[in-house]
Parts: structure tokens; sequence; C-alpha cells
């Protein structure tokens, strides 16, 4: 029956999540995007709250459940507080929840446990290409096949913390079908190369990896022969990305709302003008209405409703949203939204990479 | 409850069955009753009656308490969940028609928000039990009072055990059918004291018949043609006392009204706009799906590729209107959809109410306007219906508050402004 109220373990995770992205993310976000990384303890930190554990089965050595909707009301939360640090945390995720949603039982088996355990498992997803009209459906890095295995070859960008991990997820196409492989870093051939400059998410690190002959075996294809439904796992990414996208854009519009309330100008407070106003009602509006496209989507996604226009639909309008969004929150700061001491700036920087990211995180 | 959006199989049924209704009795007749303005739609009014009788969309009369088992969970109400649904469906066949379906419609909405117990069942009885179709309607516009609710001029004086109603109000919908065609009620709202502004402000029930009230004019309109809009003028209209919905005294300035067992005044109406604008939005989506169903299919039809599976940037002009559009549609509908569910579930939802109105109104503007326009020279002419939807669809931007009226809503309640800091 049709209802909007989380689930009390979702109220908790949020509730959780929530304060980590208060307290933690909102503290070093700005230090952290200066600096160009992340501090050195707070990936663990993340993965103490169970991100990636919380959401793998028990049979797999988890404890919980796979649930596209609670993965994306816990990566709103978290790209409020900061989407360098979530897009992070998201790595290893994309990795895991790949393997959960399209890999073979065997490949979950052996994959999936780890992600449980303590320590942060440094696994990351490869599938934007470095050119213009991108389109993950007609990659250019390649996969064929040769007799007991397959030959990869091609370059990616964008892969998140690429120098340090060690599992790579790297989509490819075999016979012109998007497939994805299971890398492990130390194959030969593998090579990451210089760190990526990106106009947001600075505190990310993002590097290109090249494939050059790369040979790795027949169990590597994700859901083995039969491969993967890539639109499927397309679809779980665009909505997670979706889901951070809104998580940005409600960090923005609020801090542009408390603003509003008490610049004042010419007597009166900035948001006693409808000009002011009138932006504001309408950022609440589109960010209200966005979220609740991510949580439909995300709903078909766990209970295997088709999903590929839904999902294209919601992340072309999360992406519109999150940008609009902080453009504006921009505007109503003024002067001072293009000042670096204040956070709205940095916010719209990372918006406008939302029609670049894709594969990045995944529900 | 967890975030859930399947529909419960009932109303997806009488969902279904509505949509069945659009389909055989409202669209083969839209064209006519576009062309033919005031004509009535009796075929459609007449087979409706018997359903709305027994399923009224609004102005729902309060079943009287039985033993309430504390041991047994309540049953979640889903009355505007419904009522979206209905109204969608409904508004997809015909928009003007559906404003013709018999009922309390606003006037029944008023009376169920603002009313007493013994109001609600002198004045709601007769839209279960009247064996003809009745009507109920809304009088707040008046000629230089829209937007502006508080200059409204239309006077009740107090007489003895009656009021007096003196005043001219406009662009009352199905004011004619209400008051001409059944035995039907106007709410009316009027001022006690035009020196309280919004504090004395009532609404007043007349019944059909009373002396004094005169439908004195029925617009010409661009668009919901089949729908009548009267312009309704009071004349020494001597209604009863306790027609006067809510609490009757009227507020002193330095003494604050005692609580009556009903919400009053101004935030009587209020309170009826937050059920009423969801259902305003509903019709806006219901003719945009219309508009996006027959592009679609004309669009198909030509042999424009519509794709899922590509970037949006290796899309055709067309095809990324579509989705966008469809995109606009999805997110005004589950806006309207949380807005009513959120009335359901007793939650406070004045801004939710005015966001889906806006993302709505906006919406099905917008979606029927560029339906026009990428249908080219079969857009615009009268042998489809999109350029009607059109006109149709501009309607729900402007009453029950206009996109600019509930943008400023939804504004005062996040800043934090009183509608004096902004107005
Ligand atoms: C890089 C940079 C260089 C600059 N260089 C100079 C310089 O060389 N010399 C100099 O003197 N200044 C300079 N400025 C300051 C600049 O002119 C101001 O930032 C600008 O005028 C806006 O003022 P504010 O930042 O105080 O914003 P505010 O005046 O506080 O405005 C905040 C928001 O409210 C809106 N607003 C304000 N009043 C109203 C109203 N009545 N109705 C509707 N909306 C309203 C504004 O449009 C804005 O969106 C510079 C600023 C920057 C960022
Ligand atoms: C077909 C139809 C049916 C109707 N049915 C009913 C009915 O059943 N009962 C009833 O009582 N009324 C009804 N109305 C009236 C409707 O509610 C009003 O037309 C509407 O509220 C707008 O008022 P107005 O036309 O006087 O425009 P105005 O209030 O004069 O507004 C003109 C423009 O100014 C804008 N504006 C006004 N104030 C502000 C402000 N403070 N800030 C920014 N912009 C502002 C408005 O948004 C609008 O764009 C109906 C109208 C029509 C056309």
């Amino acid at each position: 029956m049709i209802s909007f109220s989380p689930s009390e373990e979702q109220a908790l995770i949020v509730d959780t999540l929530k304060r980590f992205a208060k307290d933690r993310l909102r503290s070093i976000f700005r230090e952290a995007d200066e600096n160009g990384e992340l501090p050195a303890d707070l990936l663990n930190k993340g993965w103490e709250l169970g991100l990636v554990g919380s959401s793998i089965p028990e049979q797999y050595g988890g404890f919980g459940e796979f649930s596209a909707v609670t993965g994306a009301l816990a990566l709103e939360e978290l790209a409020w507080g900061d989407l360098a640090s979530a897009l992070a945390l998201s790595a290893p995720a994309s990795f895991a929840f790949a393997v959960l949603a399209a890999g073979t039982e065997a490949q979950r088996e052996a994959l999936l446990p780890q992600f449980s355990e303590e320590r942060f498992v440094n696994a990351t997803s490869a599938l934007i290409e470095p050119r213009l009209q991108f389109n993950p459906r007609k990659l250019q890095t390649t996969a064929t096949s040769d007799g007991d295995g397959y030959v990869l070859n091609g370059v990616k960008s964008y892969v998140p913390l690429a120098s340090s991990a060690e599992h790579f997820l790297i989509y490819a196409a075999e016979d012109g079908q998007t497939q994805a492989f299971i890398v492990p870093a130390k194959t030969a051939g593998l090579s990451v190369g210089e760190r990526e400059k990106l106009m947001g998410v600075r505190a990310l690190e993002v590097a290109r990896v090249t494939l050059d002959n790369v040979k790795v075996a027949a169990d590597a294809k994700l859901g083995g022969e039969a491969g993967i439904d890539f639109g499927r796992l397309y679809a779980r990414s665009q909505v997670a990305l979706s889901a951070l996208a809104i998580g940005v854009a409600r960090g923005a519009y609020e801090y542009a709302l408390d603003y509003a309330r008490n610049r004042q100008t010419f007597g009166e407070a900035i948001g006693q003008r409808q000009s002011i106003a009138f932006m504001l009602a309408e950022m609440l509006v589109e960010i209200d209405g966005a979220r609740l496209m991510v949580w439909e989507a995300a709903w078909k996604l766990d209970n295997n409703q088709e999903v590929t226009r839904d999902a294209l639909m919601t992340k072309h309008n999360a992406d519109k949203t999150v940008l609009m969004v902080c453009d504006r929150a921009l505007q109503i700061l003024g002067g001072h939204g293009y000042i670096r001491e204040f956070p709205v700036e940095l916010w719209l920087r990372n918006a406008r990479g939302f029609t670049t990211f894709d594969g990045l995180a995944m529900v | 409850m967890a975030i859930d959006f399947k529909l419960s199989e009932s109303i997806d049924t009488q969902r279904q069955m509505t949509q069945m209704v659009a389909e055989q009795m409202m669209r083969p007749v839209s064209r006519h009753f576009d062309e033919h303005e005031h004509d009535i739609p009796w075929d459609y009014i007449n087979a409706m009656w018997p359903i709305m009788r027994q399923n009224p969309m609004f102005g729902v009369v309060d079943k009287p308490e039985t033993a309430v088992d504390p041991n047994k969970p309540k049953k979640p109400k889903t009355g505007n969940v419904r009522m979206v649904h209905l109204i969608e469906a409904l508004s997809w066949g015909d928009a003007g028609i559906y404003l013709t379906t018999p009922g309390g419609a606003l006037g029944g909405a008023a009376v169920a928000a603002a009313g007493t117990s013994e109001q609600k069942s002198r004045f709601l009885a007769r839209f279960a039990d009247s064996e003809t179709p009745v009507w109920g309607s809304m009088a707040m516009t008046e000629p230089q009072a829209g937007s502006d609710t508080s200059a409204i001029r239309t006077t009740a004086v107090r007489d003895g055990d009656s009021w007096i109603l003196n005043g001219e109000k406009i662009y009352c919908t199905g004011g004619r059918l209400s008051l001409e065609e059944s035995q039907g009620l106007v709410v009316v709202w009027a001022t006690v004291d035009p020196k309280l502004g919004r504090a004395g402000m009532k609404a007043f029930v007349v019944e059909a018949g009373t002396p004094g009230m005169e439908v004195t004019k029925l617009e010409h309109k661009m668009g919901i043609r089949a729908s009548d809009t009267a312009a309704v003028v009071f004349t020494d209209c001597r209604i009863p006392f306790d027609n006067v919905l809510g609490n009757p005294e009227i507020p002193k300035p330095e003494a604050p009204a005692a609580s009556a067992d009903a919400p009053k005044g101004f935030k009587g109406a209020m309170k009826t706009f937050d059920a009423t604008r969801p259902a305003v939005a509903a019709s806006a989506l219901g003719i945009a799906r219309a508009a996006l169903e027959l592009l679609r299919e004309q669009l198909t039809a030509a042999g424009v590729a519509i794709r899922d599976d590509v970037p949006v940037h290796e899309m055709s002009a067309v095809e990324r209107d579509l989705l966008e559009l469809e995109a606009q549609h999805k997110a005004a509908w589950l806006l309207t959809l949380k807005a009513a569910w959120m009335m359901d579930s007793g939650e406070a939802n004045t801004v939710e109410a005015s966001a889906c109105k806006v993302k709505a109104g906006e919406a099905a503007t917008v979606i029927t306007q560029k339906a026009v326009e990428l249908l080219g020279p079969l857009g615009y002419t009268r042998e489809l219906l999109a350029e009607k939807w059109m006109r149709d669809a501009k309607i729900n931007d402007i009453f029950e508050g206009t996109g600019q009226i509930n943008r400023l809503i939804i504004a005062r309640r996040i800043l934090g402004f009183s509608s004096r800091e902004l107005k």
C-alpha cells in the first residue's frame, strides 16, 4: 500500500548517517577539498557504520538486507555531508553490490564476505572512458574471448581510489555488449595512471586505468558465461547517483534558506523578496519531486520491476535539479557565495559533475 | 510501514473502472462539450450519480463513532490517495466534464473541513440521499478579490435568527449545477466586519432556491468549457443563523474567540485547500498524461525512435523533450500522491499541497503546450484533442491558488515569514 514513511530500520540507518554526515563529513569537507585528499581515518570511520556489510545478506557473511530504497536513503545523507567522501565510500559498494546483484553464486561466495569485515576493503569500479560522447552501452574498452579466458584492452577514467584499489570491476564491450570483469589490482597489463584533476570532488582520488592485454580467467566475467544484464546494473548506478545528487542539493538548499532568512539588504531580509523567496520555494519543490522519483525507481528495483526508463528519467532530472539548486543557492549568497570561505561554490562545483558521473555508485 | 509505491488492490480496481468510464463516456463526447459551451453532459452525470452517492470524492460525512477496539490496529485511511487516482483518470477523459461530476465538490469539502458535526449531517446528507444528482460549489472570488481573499466585500449581517448576505461572487465553478440544476448548495465567503480583515471572514451555506440569490452570468472560457463558471449575486439574501460554518462568534480584537468544535473562518478555508490542491494537481496530471500518451503514440506511428538505452546526449531533440516532459509529469504526480497520503495519515501537508499544485500546474501547462508543438500540423488542428488539452490544462495553474500564490505559501512556511513579512 502506498506509503512514504521509511521503515523503523531505515529510519535508524538514516539517523546514524545524518549524525556521521553532520559531525564528521561537515567538519572536514572544505579542508579536504583544499588539500585534495580525505583525512586518513575517514574511510575507516565510515566503514565502521557498516555501509556495505549492512546491505549484504547473512549467507554471504553480511548482516543485513540488500535494498535499493535503503541504499538511496543512505546515499542522500552521505552526500549531504560531503560528496567526495560519499563517492569514496561508494567505491567498494559499487563493486560489492554489482557482484551481489549480478554475480554467480561462486563469485558472491568468494568476494562478498570480506566486505563485512572491519577493515575498509579497497575495491572500485571502472566504467567511464575519457572521450566526448561517452556511451556506457558502447564501450571502447574491449574484452575478447581467448580460449580459457578473456583479454581486456582499453583506457578507463574517473576510477575512484584507483591507486590503492585491490579489486577492480572493469566494464568492457564483448561483441558490442557491455560486460563486467573482476580484475585484481596486481594483474599484469593493468596500470593506474596519474591522478585526474577535476573541477569538483577534489578530495576524491580518481585516476585513469589502462588495460593493455590484460588476461583474466573465464570465471572473472561477472555473471559467468551468460554475463550480466548491463541495463539493470546501470539502472542501479543511475539511481544511486541520483540519490547522491539529492543529498548535495538538499545541503545547498538548506544553507541558502538559512542565509536568506538572516541576510538583510535595504532594511529587510532578502528572503522577504519574492525573487529570492520564489527561488527557494521552487528549489524545495524540485528537490522533493526528484527525491520521490529516486525512491520510486529504487522501489521498482527492489520489486524486480522494469526500470530502464524510470532510471534514465530519474538521473536526468536529478542532474538538472542539483545544478539548478546549487546555482541558485550561490546566487542567493551573492558575492559571498563565490568566496571559498562559504561552502556553496564547492557544492556548485560538485553538482556540475553529475552529468559526467557514471557507474561511480550503486544501490 | 515502509516506503511503498504499490497501490492497494481496491483503489487500483476503482482506478481501472474510472479509466474505462473516461474512455467510454467522456472521450467520445469531449469535443462536443468543448464546442457547445453551456450544454450539460447529462448522460455522464446520470451515469455517475449512483456511484458518487455511494463513494463521494469530497466532503465525506463522518461515520458515527462505533466502539473502538484498542487492540485492533487502526485501518489506515486512504480516501485522499483514492481521490487523486480517480480524479486523474477522469481528467484524462475530459477535465471539463470531470468538473461536472455530481457531488459536494469544493462546497462539500468546505463543509467537511469547517462545519460542525450537526452541519455536516444537515448539509452533506443530500449528496448521498438524493435520487437525482446534486452539486455543491464554493464562492470566494469577487471582481476585486481573487488571490487576495482578504479583500472580499460580500457582507453578512446578523438579523435575529438570520444572516443577510449582500454582494457579488464571480467564477463560481458549478454554480449553475448546484443552484439551478439541483437542490444543491454553495458555500459563500463573506465578511461580518470588513474592518477585521481575515478575522472577520466566515463561510455561509446557502441552499438552492433561497430567495435573494441569483445566478446572473455564465462565463465563456478558453477551456474546461463543459464546466459552468457562474456569477452569483446576493441581494438581501436571508439564511438561517446556524448556516455559518464553524464558530458563529464575531471575534473582538481584544478577546480572541473561544475554541469551537471545528476550525473556523479563514483557517477553515485554508484547511480545505490542503485537500483540494492535490485534487487540482491530479486533474492537471490526468490531462498531461493524455497529452503524453497521444504524443508517444503519434511519434511512434511516424517512426520517431524513443529510446531508453542511449545517453541523453545521443538523443534527438524530440526524444529528449519527451524524456523531460515525462520526468516533469512523474515528479509532479509523486508529489501529488505524497500530499494526498500525508492528508490520509493526518500529517500537516500545507507545504506539500502547495508544492504539488505548483509542480503539476506548471508541468501540465508545459506538457500540453509542448505536445501541440511536437505534434506539428496535427497538434494545432481541432481534429485531435491536443489543442483542447492545452486549453484545459492552463486553469490548473490559476484556480485554487495561482502558481505564484502557492509559491508564496511554500516560501512563507519554509522561511518562517508571516504574510505581512512576505507579501
Ligand atoms: C570576486 C568579487 C570581486 C568583487 N569586486 C568588488 C570591487 O572591486 N569593488 C566593490 O565595491 N565590490 C566588489 N565585489 C562585491 C560585489 O559587488 C557584491 O558581492 C555584490 O554587489 C553583491 O553584494 P553582496 O555580496 O553583499 O550580496 P547581497 O547584497 O547580500 O545579496 C544577496 C542576494 O540577495 C539578492 N538581493 C539583494 N537585495 C535584493 C532586493 N532588494 N531584491 C531582490 N534581491 C535582492 C542579491 O541579488 C543576491 O542574490 C566583489 C565581489 C566578488 C565576489
Ligand atoms: C474557470 C475558473 C473557475 C474558478 N472557480 C472558482 C470557484 O469555484 N470558486 C472561487 O471562489 N473562485 C474560483 N475561481 C477564481 C480563481 O480562484 C481566481 O481566478 C484565482 O484565485 C486568481 O485570482 P484573480 O483571477 O483575481 O487574479 P489576481 O489575484 O488578480 O492575480 C493576477 C496575477 O497576479 C499574481 N499575483 C497576485 N497576487 C500576488 C502576490 N502577492 N505575489 C505575486 N503574484 C501575485 C497572480 O498569481 C496572477 O498571476 C475560478 C476561476 C476560473 C478562471
